[in-house]
């Protein structure tokens, strides 16, 4: 049996027969990390004590016959950007080389608290920004289906771990698409729920305003127990909503039949023929399992790139003023005095996105461009949002591709940051929205080797009940693999 | 082109980013494109939109304030902990004080 490739139920089952340990689960994936890894490159630093020393509490309780929480034994894997208690934690930069965490994030001390084994952190874009993981500060993760191309990104690390069995399931961060692009890239299920449906608190700020934390796995029940463990309200996010959080996987097996799929025309134009080619089939899947397929009009979307841009990155260089050099992080060794140490410790510690994305938000929100850009680009986030709320009086799920095309090849855009940015063109507008998105494999391209490909599903706000029933109903008629 | 020399120098000041020359000219025409893209949302016509400024829908009574009660929090150690310099218990910056 291969323990790496298992789902929470069958962990759950093995472990509560007594047929495999904790420790054996947290092993095996550790053992298939040296072996895997080196060409994957999914993980910046694994924390194996940490893993087995929960997994032996797991088997403790597991001898003791005593009942097992949700995750129980369950191997699990961290985008560095979410923080883990005495784990260093690196954003993919180098200005937090060293940067050892006095606290947990809630998201991860939800995790621990339902038994899940965290085995590392995970590669990410520096400071999430960015769509292949190129922009880590550290080395580029490899997209396991073909090592010659980009995982996607900025989570592309946590997707990547879950697609090669390196993990059984992972967290990653979404602000314009970054949880749902690598999961389509990868052909793994990923999801971010609703604006404030999941505690920041431990998330290291990229854009206040759009930032989420979200689950990656391999089937879509996986991703439903992991979300229903993390959401909630939390006192130590202000932005938390107070909404109470339902059974997620109690929602799984309901009818899907006379669902409303809203098909809205613009995330059709410029995208790959192989990629509509099977967006249509899985569209045709739905109406089959009893899906009302409706075309719908999302009328702003050709600007949700430009507006995301501006946001994010005004937000950005606000957030990102705290790496100053003084309180934790790298600090230049050389310098004249405290405004040249503020300015060498920022140019040698940050990469080339992240300092472009600095000065287009400084510029952005600097004085007489404020109101052209920033204010401007608020204005069309309310009509952007306007439009999925229009919508979503007449369907009930959006049903998109997660991306315009399959993984590209490494190196094929990381100098022209413009063509990158429009890698996130069908998955921003939910960020910007603050609605909730899911990314579920959709088959894979006809070449060799064959790539994966996703299709999106966008929901109401608080409604991930819906997009995981959707999304379970296309899992459960072989939507993942079809052809 | 519409971004300057200037203006990428202006804004890595404002920024606290000492930009090499090399930084200076790659950043130029990347960062003059992604704006003249960003020109686009000047196509609508906003006068009669609000600009967002709550993310989450419904806006929901929110009961987003945690009681205000002490509680424990970090040791002076562990917040120095990550600390690049510190001195006699505090984070170590250069002067910035001139003495008489």
């Amino acid at each position: 049996m291969d323990l790496t490739a298992l789902t929470i139920t069958e962990i759950r089952k093995l472990l509560t027969g007594k047929q495999v340990s904790a420790a054996e689960l947290v092993r095996a994936h550790l053992a298939n990390i040296d072996q895997k890894d080196k060409e994957v490159r999914s993980y910046l630093t694994l924390s194996p004590e940490r893993a087995l020393e929960q997994a032996g509490k797991i088997d403790r309780m597991v001898s003791a016959d005593e009942p097992l929480p949700r995750l129980a034994g369950v191997p699990t894997a961290v985008k560095d950007v979410i923080l883990t208690r005495g784990v260093r934690t690196t954003c993919g930069s180098k200005i937090l080389e060293n940067f050892i965490p006095p606290y947990d994030a809630t998201a991860t001390a939800r995790l621990e608290a339902a038994g899940a084994c965290v085995l590392g952190k995970t590669n990410c874009d520096e400071f999430a920004m960015g769509s292949s993981t190129e922009n880590s500060g550290y080395f580029t993760t490899r997209n396991p289906h073909d090592l010659t191309r980009v995982p996607g990104g900025s989570s592309g690390g946590s997707a990547a771990a879950v697609a090669a069995n390196l993990a059984t399931v992972s967290l990653g961060s979404d602000t314009g698409g970054s949880i749902r692009q690598p999961a389509g890239l990868c052909g793994v299920v990923g999801m971010m729920g609703t604006y404030g449906r999941v505690s920041r608190f431990g998330l290291v700020a990229f854009a206040s305003s759009l930032d989420h934390i979200g689950p990656f796995g391999r089937s879509v029940r996986d991703v439903a127990t992991v979300l229903e463990v993390i959401a909630g309200a939390d006192p130590q996010d202000s932005t938390c909503a107070h909404v109470p959080v339902p059974s997620y996987e109690a929602a799984l097996d309901r009818d899907v039949r006379g669902l409303k799929l809203g098909v809205p025309k613009e995330y059709f134009a410029g995208l790959s023929s192989e990629v509509g080619d099977n967006i249509q089939k899985g569209i045709d899947l739905l109406t089959k399992l009893g899906c009302q397929v409706e075309s719908i009009s999302l009328p702003h979307t050709d600007y949700a790139i430009a507006c995301y841009y501006i946001i994010a990155t005004a937000e950005a260089s606000a957030n990102l003023a705290r790496y100053d050099g003084v309180r934790y992080g790298f600090r230049s060794p050389a310098y004249a005095d405290l405004r040249d140490m503020y300015k060498k410790t920022r140019d040698q510690g940050f990469g080339a996105e992240v300092k472009r994305r600095i000065m287009l938000g400084t510029h952005a929100l600097s004085s007489g461009y404020y109101d052209a850009y920033y204010l401007k680009a608020q204005k069309v986030r309310s009509l952007i949002t306007r439009d999925f709320v229009e919508a979503f009086e007449e369907v009930d799920v959006i049903v998109t591709p997660t991306s315009p095309s399959p993984a590209f090849k490494l190196g094929e855009l990381v100098d022209d940051p413009l063509q990158m940015y429009l890698a996130d063109i069908y998955t921003v507008t939910a960020d910007l929205a603050g609605v909730p998105g899911i990314s579920i494999p959709c088959g894979k391209t006809k070449g060799t080797p064959p790539l994966p490909i996703g299709l999106q599903l966008l929901g109401k706000h608080f409604d991930e009940e819906r997009l995981l029933q959707a999304a379970h109903a296309f899992e459960r008629a072989g939507g993942f693999e079809i052809a | 082109m519409a971004l300057t020399e200037k203006d990428v120098r202006y804004v890595a000041e404002l920024a606290h980013l000492e930009l090499s020359e090399a930084e200076v000219h790659k950043f130029l025409p990347q960062l003059d494109s992604i704006l003249q893209y960003v020109d686009k949302l000047n196509q609508l016509d906003t006068s009669r939109v609000d600009p967002m400024a709550q993310v989450t829908l419904p806006a929901t009574e929110n009961p987003s304030l945690r009681l205000d009660q002490p509680h424990a929090t970090f040791s002076q150690d562990v917040a120095l902990a990550n600390a690049p310099e510190r001195a006699a218990g505090c984070f170590k910056v250069p002067r910035v004080i001139e003495r008489e």
